[in-house]
């Protein structure tokens, strides 16, 4: 059977939509929060899948950038709690709890970061660019640690979930609207991307970047423009994801978040739209019978991975449209 | 500051580059020979720990446990080479990367499975205890100096067995052109095994020597395998000698940088502040070498020119 990669896209979404509205009816606010979590690793993963999907680039660090956008939140948002004031060295600023203002402060610091980052590691390509981005994330990691001035390794705690005008994101499916519109339009966005010069070119550039640039593109500096991009959402999605917990530490930024946001893009379908989407779902899903059923469900998510990497190329959507998707 | 205090940190920059050492050769053995990104190798620095530690804790010989430790690593290596990693030397740089993440995911919780997420605890054996005198009257510990020996031991003993012997000749072909090699008849896919398990052996045996003066515990492996990483990253990918310098680069910058640094602040700032600025940055020490290693060379100190 095969079938259409469009449908898929449509059911997904649907069904994203559905359950958290099922749940509201049924009075069920747990399975609400957690179809959020789902939504917002899936928006981290969308952010990765820019650069590991469409351009080719395995970013083992991408961590940093959910981190970076956790931090953006936790720090603006544990001053505007303690009225205490921000000294940026330029200007001071008091802090906010504003959704819209911690999420553009979360995307532009993570787009900063990412130039810088990319820059460095993008001169090197294959293993390197692995390992490289790999020891980036362990060195924001280790400076979150020992940045005593917000928590260290305990982080920081926020005890009213920012706002957003008009709303009350306290309830449960309130917040899980701001991220579910949140994700539809990044989706939107990255299938224009994807289908326009630049995403053609990015995606011409993995195949052979011999070849783009001998027709004249320059790969580096679309690379770069990607993971600047792909860096911004992942920023946008750990803003969220703190907001969700209400909580951020260090180990938004451990490796092994980096190494699960591939996971969930391997799990849906590399380069696919709405892989990650997939992927998160069944994440979250595996994390939450798994888990309650045993404390080691590691073991099983290894396992089943395992299968996936030896046996099920494509990952989900390449299994029921019989078409493997992009080669990294 | 002082000249002991200078030399002892430098010698436990030396302790730790050499330990990081023993990691980081087998990580760039297997990279240059089979094209494998192992990031399970922290694992089997794991297994080394924890079979010593259990092996040395049933009989109260570190040496039996040393022995466990360097059996059950190579063991493991050699196992997960015929089952799982074989089968990924010809698939793309992410397929091995997570197919290594999944080896992590069970190696990891299956030893808590195992024994539990409590540290079990090694022991310095009596005959190495306690400190020595070294020339000038500074009193070192022996395990630390064991260790280096140690270390510089083996990375003569691997200098040797590559240079100097017809296992060697093989490994070096084999990292030039593997299909020439196994039309000459070597048995390409044993040779595979047996440096995969070599590899392993190295991680186990520093993870049992770095577990007697730390706690063995599950996850002690992959800091070390990301700090090894950046070794490789330095030193250049597929290089013996480039790991070798890369680790004592490290171990020094790392060490050294997180004494040092507070003090340097301290010249220019107040006591907190320069204590706290100064080991945010040291924390920071080896990445930033790294980004300027690879500003310089792209390919690493002793790397493959591209």
């Amino acid at each position: 059977m095969r079938v259409d990669e469009r449908m898929i896209n449509t059911v997904v979404i649907a069904g994203l939509l559905a359950l958290p509205l099922y749940a509201l009816a049924v009075d069920e606010p747990f399975t609400i929060t957690l179809v959020t979590r789902a939504v917002i690793l899936a928006l981290a993963a969308v952010g990765l899948n820019i650069v590991l999907g469409i351009g080719g680039m395995v970013s083992f660090g991408h961590a940093v950038f959910f981190g970076i956008g956790g931090y953006a939140m936790g720090i603006l948002a544990y001053h505007a709690q303690t009225f205490t004031v921000l000294d940026l060295g330029l200007f001071t600023t008091g802090g906010t709890k504003m959704m819209p203002v911690i999420w553009l402060v979360a995307m532009v610091v993570s787009a900063v970061v990412a130039l810088l980052i990319g820059v460095l590691s993008l001169r090197t390509s294959g293993v390197y660019f692995i390992m490289i981005t790999l020891a980036f994330g362990q060195m924001f990691f280790y400076f979150a640690i020992s940045w005593a001035q917000y928590g260290g390794e305990d982080g920081v705690s926020i005890y009213v979930r920012n706002s957003f005008p008009g709303l009350n994101t306290l309830v449960p499916i309130q917040f899980f609207g701001v991220c579910f519109v949140l994700l539809c339009v990044v989706l939107f966005l990255v299938a224009q991307l994807q289908a326009s010069p630049f995403g053609l070119a990015l995606n011409g550039t993995r195949q052979s970047e011999a070849r783009a640039q001998a027709v004249g593109l320059n790969p580096m500096r679309l690379k770069l423009l990607a993971f600047v991009i792909s860096g911004a959402v992942t920023g946008l999605a750990g803003a969220l994801f703190a907001d969700l917990n209400r909580f951020v530490s260090p180990s938004m930024f451990s490796w092994q978040l980096s190494g699960e946001l591939i996971v969930l893009i391997i799990i849906g379908g590399v380069g696919r739209l709405i892989g990650p989407v997939i992927g998160a779902s069944v994440f979250v899903t595996l994390e939450h019978f798994l888990g309650g059923l045993t404390d080691f469900w590691h073991v099983y998510l290894g396992v089943i991975l395992l299968c996936i990497v030896l046996f099920g190329r494509g990952g989900i959507i390449g299994l029921l449209t019989g078409q493997e998707g992009a080669h990294v | 500051m002082t000249t002991p205090l200078i030399i002892e940190q430098v010698l436990n920059g030396l302790q730790f580059g050499v330990m990081l050492f023993l990691m980081a050769a087998g990580l760039t053995l297997i990279f240059g020979v089979m094209g494998l990104i192992n990031l399970a190798h922290g694992s089997l620095y794991m297994v080394g720990a924890f079979a010593a530690a259990a092996v040395a804790g049933a009989t109260g010989s570190f040496f039996l446990g040393l022995i466990a430790a360097l059996a059950a690593a190579a063991f493991a290596g050699a196992v997960v080479e015929m089952v799982v990693i074989r089968r990924l030397y010809a698939a793309a740089h992410l397929d091995q990367v997570l197919a290594t993440f999944a080896l992590i995911l069970i190696f990891s919780e299956g030893t808590r499975w195992l024994y539990g997420s409590f540290p079990l605890f090694l022991d310095i054996p009596d005959s190495l205890s306690g400190p020595v005198t070294l020339p000038g009257g500074i009193q070192y510990p022996l395990y630390r100096l064991t260790l280096i020996g140690i270390g510089l031991a083996v990375a003569i003993g691997l200098w040797a067995l590559i240079e100097k012997t017809r296992i060697g000749v093989q490994i070096r072909a084999g990292e030039n052109d593997r299909e020439m090699i196994a039309a000459l008849g070597v048995n390409i896919s044993k040779l595979y095994t047996l440096i995969f398990a070599l590899g392993a052996a190295l991680a186990g045996l520093a993870g049992a020597l770095v577990g007697a003066i730390q706690s063995v515990q599950v996850g002690m492996g992959e800091p070390v395998l990301i700090l090894a990483f950046v070794v490789i990253v330095i030193g250049g990918i597929g290089s013996i000698r480039g790991a070798f310098i890369g680790a004592l680069l490290v171990g020094l910058t790392d060490t050294l940088g997180g004494v040092f640094l507070p003090e340097l602040f301290k010249l220019f700032m107040e006591t907190g502040a320069a204590q706290k600025s100064g080991s945010a940055i040291a924390s920071m020490g080896i990445y930033i070498l790294m980004g300027l290693v690879l500003i310089w060379r792209p390919t690493g100190l002793f790397g493959a020119r591209a």
